[in-house]
């Protein structure tokens, strides 16, 4: 691993969103929409007077809304910083240098905590500034919630940038896609509970899900579950590492079919 | 007499063979490089050249063959390969919302260049482009870019050179200038250069041998003036002519 390799793209992005007003605009825009749309919901519903609704259920839908976004923006990190150099031509470049796959994909993980950043920055305080809902009043546990999110986004960023750079553009959608696959069963609005019983060892195998019912515990008061959190680390490991053998696997396919070169120069 | 490290083979290409779904590109070609030589790679669309420079770079696995590069195994060694050399394709851009330098100091940064500035403006001074060093990228003439590209390129000092097609949008002043340089740097730095190109001129001018390829076979290799006297030709241009129209025929002419 070479620091100075991965520090270069790492500063390649930074100039390009330091460069791109849109860019830097799309980081805010749709987590912000998102805020204002979720805030004002569960304020109407509540104001109509669903009596059956607890009283936190505004705290619970901010709070899953703010930590979905670390989950999504951390896959975006991954794979979005991929498809710039494929839409700037810029991938051959890449890796034509001797840049290692670890390096490559560590410096989209860097810009993707960037990104993340930033924006759970933005959305923590406008969510105080408009609901008074504090997201820090999670305290100590928003680490291991955070991290965990994190790892996931990361594993599912690999997984979806292995698979454009197996299917090449015209998988470009699973971009924005993948994460809203698994988004129904992570119990992410809604207790695991909801779900049909069947679902439920689905959603126990998806890190996210530990994650989202332990910041509902917090919320109610309850205390961090360590079981959950540790069962949400190890579920982690396990798909990090398998998703980085899928991608080391799809790189290696994209090689012997002359894939990297066509994303290159398409 | 060649002097003993200009002997040696930079590339060894045994049997390369390269097949895409089924699909032929590269048959059976073995050829190797000395260091300090510029070799032309030729031969109409579909010939294979794009192929050989891509197994080269390392981003196209060989189906079979073996390919050595300063005497390692390419797949082996990709890394500490692609070190030591560096790329410059007509097709592949910058970064376009990045300024000049950003781009180079990325480069810089990715090949491990110490004292980035220093040569970057050392090398767009040499191609006459110093004055772009804080311009946008995405606004420079095609020229303009070909020639930060070939500054990228220039940046590691790379033993081994690959140019795809390099003077391919550039006026015939700016490509005789390009031409001369290179022809310069490697003189002056004794860079090994694998050169394609559909210019036949540029080919004539630049490089010290040739291979001709057809349908994915290596039909004829030698000197510029070797491979017209084979084909009886007058120039390179007539005979890649020649082979693309009649490849087929042709068994390469013993000399």
């Amino acid at each position: 691993m070479s620091w100075q390799r991965i520090q270069a793209l790492v500063l390649r992005y930074t100039y390009l969103y330091a460069r791109s007003v849109p860019r830097v605009t799309e980081i805010f825009f749709w987590p912000l929409m998102d805020l204002l749309v979720w805030g004002y919901v569960t304020l109407y519903l509540q104001r109509v007077g669903n009596v059956s609704a607890p009283a936190n259920a505004f705290m619970f839908l901010l709070g899953a809304m703010i930590f979905w976004d670390i989950l999504y923006r951390a896959q975006q990190g991954v794979t979005l910083s991929f498809l710039e150099d494929i839409w700037s031509r810029n991938l051959l470049n890449v890796f034509v240098a001797p840049v290692r796959v670890g390096e490559f994909v560590l410096a989209t993980y860097l810009v993707g905590l960037v990104r993340i950043g930033v924006t759970i920055g933005v959305l923590a305080g406008l969510a105080y500034a408009l609901y008074s809902f504090n997201i820090f009043s999670l305290g100590i546990s928003l680490v291991p919630f955070f991290a965990n999110l994190l790892l996931m986004g990361w594993a599912l960023g690999m997984v979806t940038t292995a698979l454009i750079m197996r299917w090449g553009q015209a998988a470009e959608a699973l971009a924005w896609g993948v994460p809203f696959l698994i988004q129904p069963v992570a119990a992410v609005f809604y207790p695991l509970d909801v779900l049909p019983r069947w679902i439920q060892p689905i959603a126990l195998a998806i890190p996210a899900t530990h994650v989202f019912e332990g910041m509902r515990q917090v919320l109610r008061g309850g205390g961090v579950s360590a079981g959950s959190l540790t069962t949400a680390f190890v579920l982690n490991a396990i798909y990090l590492v398998a998703a980085a053998f899928f991608f080391r696997y799809m790189f290696d396919v994209a090689r012997r079919k002359g894939l990297l070169a066509k994303l290159g120069t398409q | 007499m060649v002097p003993a490290n200009m002997s040696e083979a930079v590339v060894q290409i045994e049997h390369l063979r390269k097949e895409f779904n089924g699909t032929v590109a590269v048959a059976d070609v073995s050829f190797s490089v000395r260091r300090g030589e510029i070799v032309g790679v030729l031969g109409p669309n579909g010939a294979g050249k794009t192929t050989t420079i891509q197994v080269l770079l390392g981003l196209t696995t060989p189906t079979s063959g073996t390919v050595r590069l300063f005497g390692m195994d390419l797949e082996r060694h990709r890394c500490e390969i692609l070190q030591r050399c560096n790329f410059c394709s007509a097709y592949t851009a910058l970064p376009a919302n990045l300024k000049v330098r950003e781009n180079l100091r990325v480069a810089g940064g990715l090949y491990g260049v110490t004292h980035w500035n220093d040569k970057m403006d050392r090398l767009l001074a040499l191609f006459e482009i110093a004055h772009l060093k804080n311009q946008i990228t995405g606004r420079l003439s095609s020229g303009e870019s070909t020639r930060v590209n070939l500054c990228k390129s220039l940046l590691n000092d790379p033993e081994l050179l690959l140019l795809d097609e390099p003077t391919a949008s550039l006026d015939p002043n700016i490509a005789d200038k390009v031409r001369k340089l290179l022809r310069r740097i490697q003189r002056e730095q004794g860079i090994t250069m694998i050169y394609t190109s559909h210019n036949m001129r540029d080919v004539e001018e630049v490089c010290d041998r040739v291979l001709f390829l057809h349908k994915g076979r290596l039909i004829a290799e030698g000197t510029p003036q070797e491979v017209i006297a084979r084909f009886n030709q007058k120039s390179l241009e007539e005979v890649f002519i020649t082979v693309a129209r009649s490849g087929d025929l042709l068994e390469a002419p013993s000399p």
